[in-house]
């Protein structure tokens, strides 16, 4: 077929380059500019090379923010994925109940995060806290603004209680889609319970599973509200995460070069993982 | 493999059912005999995909029992009642390949591994998959996952029957073909007691040795194909079976002469008929077009041609008649009645078919 060329079609596309060079381009760029300059005030810059880079790929600081990082996300993902298929499977699948069902898990989700990061630093408050205080008069030592495994604790049945809703109600939807035929066919062949998961929902599911594994990934190794507001990094660093870290640096510190290194690499690392999770959970799909 | 009978069998989805037309499926008797191939025909909502739920276990009827042999199934769930099915939509297990999607029914019965390996090899064959065997299913053409489908249905040998609910709705037109050819010849070959679920007459005379014709609810005649065609129970089997139907007109039949149109058509025999609503049945190629003479006065309107034969359609009065004429054969310029076979002619009382008086009497 012949096509019409005409350069000024590019202006068409104009638009859209403006937007996304204002929304995303340049303020990466400036990011980018810092990250490979120096300064001893007085806003005079010179260049740096890739020696913040270096420095921050050296810091035990960020290190440790890292490892905290990663591990907090393991935990969250280990947590979520599962508790999110299991409740998905279990819930009604028509008629009034599955409706109020859905209204309910989507309650935390429309919460704001600050507001979720003070409901639970009250809720886990030993002296007026409903949690805090009902573990300490049952004999618990509880208390997450000294203890870093309670701090920690609270933090991930925080971040359970606000992101679950997401895994299930999507999952919820990939098992929607699913036509009775299947569940039909599994049963004339007899197939146990464990069967029909493994072979027919989760299959059915593997779709959205994967957007529900990427948006938990990238949204918790993100994370910054709620664990500022409850704990602050705290109890010393111990839930300090990279977000935390980076802000602290960046306007704590005001160390713009180190911070901007910093973001980048952050970006980068946030990428690396995403398309390892894609690669891995899209590999099984392709045609052997 | 078993016999299946329905006794008085019926089901409403209301679960206080009040008339007759709260019914989905209105009470049926029937018999199907060990290893025959049947077809449930009717448009969409006429029941025939309950009846097969029916079956399946699916669904329970509201009223009578499914007897598989003497066993009564009526309240066994769907794995107890050792069927095969295979859906509309194709239903393969995705993430496996085509021998592990054959093997899993056994798998999942206990068979030991051997058994396995020997019936899966044997059921690609006669489904024709040998070659795909180690692929995975996901990646295939919607019939041969049909094929899938009901290779996992027959490598058991415990399976009463195999159900088809329109199992060709989504296979290509020239795939629908060679996939129907290959059903028939499995059939013949290995004697599984099929029942298949179709709106598409076609499919269903092709496959089967009875076809149970049904509308709204009803059983309206089970049969040959030939019966069904030549001596249609009812109105309804008439025009759905056959392109066109057959051509219905309404009459007033006097011992063996029925009127028309004002004009007077011979019949075979003499009936004596009740009140009710009185309809001659004929078929269109047991019609005959002529120019003046006998015969009911008819208004040519125009001509389909469709290769090996011509449909002529037109009017008697205000009704439709069509005509079936061979390809060759004229049509006279001045064509103007219609002339019908005798020994083809079916009277009709409010849609039922009655026969003629008994000669002797």
């Amino acid at each position: 077929m012949e096509k019409p060329v005409n350069n000024r079609a590019w202006f068409l596309v104009l638009p859209v380059l403006v937007l996304v060079a204002f929304s995303a381009v340049i303020p990466l760029m400036t990011v980018v500019n810092y990250s490979v300059q120096d300064t001893f005030g007085n806003n005079e810059f010179f260049w740096n090379g890739i020696g913040w880079f270096k420095d921050v790929l050296e810091s035990d600081r960020v290190h440790a923010a890292l490892g905290r990082q990663l591990l907090f996300s393991g935990i969250i993902l280990a947590i979520e994925i599962p508790l999110g298929i299991f409740i998905a499977l279990n819930m009604p699948k028509r008629g009034f109940w599955a409706s109020l069902c859905l209204v309910l898990m989507a309650l935390p989700l429309l919460i704001p995060w600050n507001v979720v990061g003070t409901i639970w630093q009250v809720f886990g408050r030993v002296d007026i806290g409903l949690l805090g205080h009902t573990l300490a008069a049952l004999g618990f030592d509880y208390n997450y603004v000294n203890d870093p495994i309670d701090a920690w604790a609270t933090i991930i049945v925080m971040d359970v209680w606000h992101w679950t809703s997401l895994v299930a109600l999507l999952c919820y939807a990939g098992l929607q889609s699913i036509p009775d035929a299947y569940y039909q066919a599994a049963r004339i062949d007899q197939a146990s319970r464990w069967g029909v998961f493994r072979f027919i929902e989760l299959p059915k599911m593997s779709g959205v599973l994967l957007i529900a594994v990427l948006l938990r990934f990238m949204d918790s190794f993100m994370i910054y509200t709620e664990p500022f507001v409850v704990t602050g990094g705290g109890p010393g660093n111990a839930t300090t995460f990279l977000s935390i870290d980076l802000v602290k640096m960046a306007i704590g510190q005001f160390d713009l070069g180190p911070a901007a290194a910093f973001s980048l690499i952050y970006f980068l690392v946030i990428l690396l993982i995403s398309w390892v999770f894609y690669t891995v959970m899209t590999a099984q799909r392709e045609v052997p | 493999m078993a016999r299946i009978t329905l006794d008085d069998l019926a089901h409403s989805y209301d679960r206080h059912p009040r008339g007759d037309a709260d019914y989905a499926l209105k009470p049926m008797t029937l018999t199907w005999r060990d290893g025959g191939a049947y077809a449930l025909l009717g448009s969409s909502g006429c029941g025939k995909t309950t009846l097969l739920n029916i079956i399946s276990g699916l669904v329970r009827p509201s009223r009578g029992r499914v007897l598989f042999g003497d066993r009564d199934v009526t309240n066994l769930p769907t794995a107890a009642r050792d069927i095969a099915q295979v859906f509309q939509f194709p239903v393969v297990y995705d993430t496996m390949t085509v021998r592990q999607n054959l093997a899993f029914p056994l798998k999942n019965r206990g068979v030991p591994e051997a058994e396995i390996a020997r019936r899966v090899a044997g059921v690609a064959a006669m489904i024709g998959m040998e070659e795909t065997l180690d692929r995975r299913a996901r990646g295939l053409t919607a019939d041969a996952k049909q094929k899938i489908s009901l290779g996992r249905g027959m490598v058991r040998h415990d399976v009463n029957a195999i159900l088809f609910d329109e199992p060709l709705t989504v296979i290509d037109p020239h795939m629908k073909w060679e996939l129907r050819t290959q059903l028939k010849s499995l059939h013949r070959e290995f004697g599984h007691t099929m029942i298949y679920v179709t709106h598409d007459q076609t499919e269903a005379l092709t496959f089967a040795d009875e076809v149970v014709v049904m509308s709204e609810g009803r059983v309206v005649q089970a049969g040959t194909p030939q019966s069904l065609f030549d001596r249609p129970e009812h109105t309804f089997v008439g025009y759905f079976i056959g392109s066109p139907g057959m051509n219905l007109l309404d009459a007033q039949v006097d011992g063996a002469t029925a009127r028309v149109a004002g004009a007077a058509v011979p019949l075979a025999a003499p009936y004596r008929l009740n009140a009710g609503r009185v309809q001659i049945g004929i078929r269109p190629d047991a019609a005959r077009l002529s120019g003046g003479g006998d015969g009911i006065p008819f208004r040519l309107e125009r001509v389909e041609d469709v290769g090996h034969h011509r449909i002529l359609r037109g009017r008697v009065g205000d009704q439709p008649f069509n005509v079936v004429q061979g390809e060759g054969a004229p049509i006279p310029a001045d064509a103007d009645r219609v002339t019908l076979d005798p020994a083809r002619i079916g009277v009709f009382v409010d849609d039922w078919r009655v026969e003629p008086q008994e000669r002797a009497a």
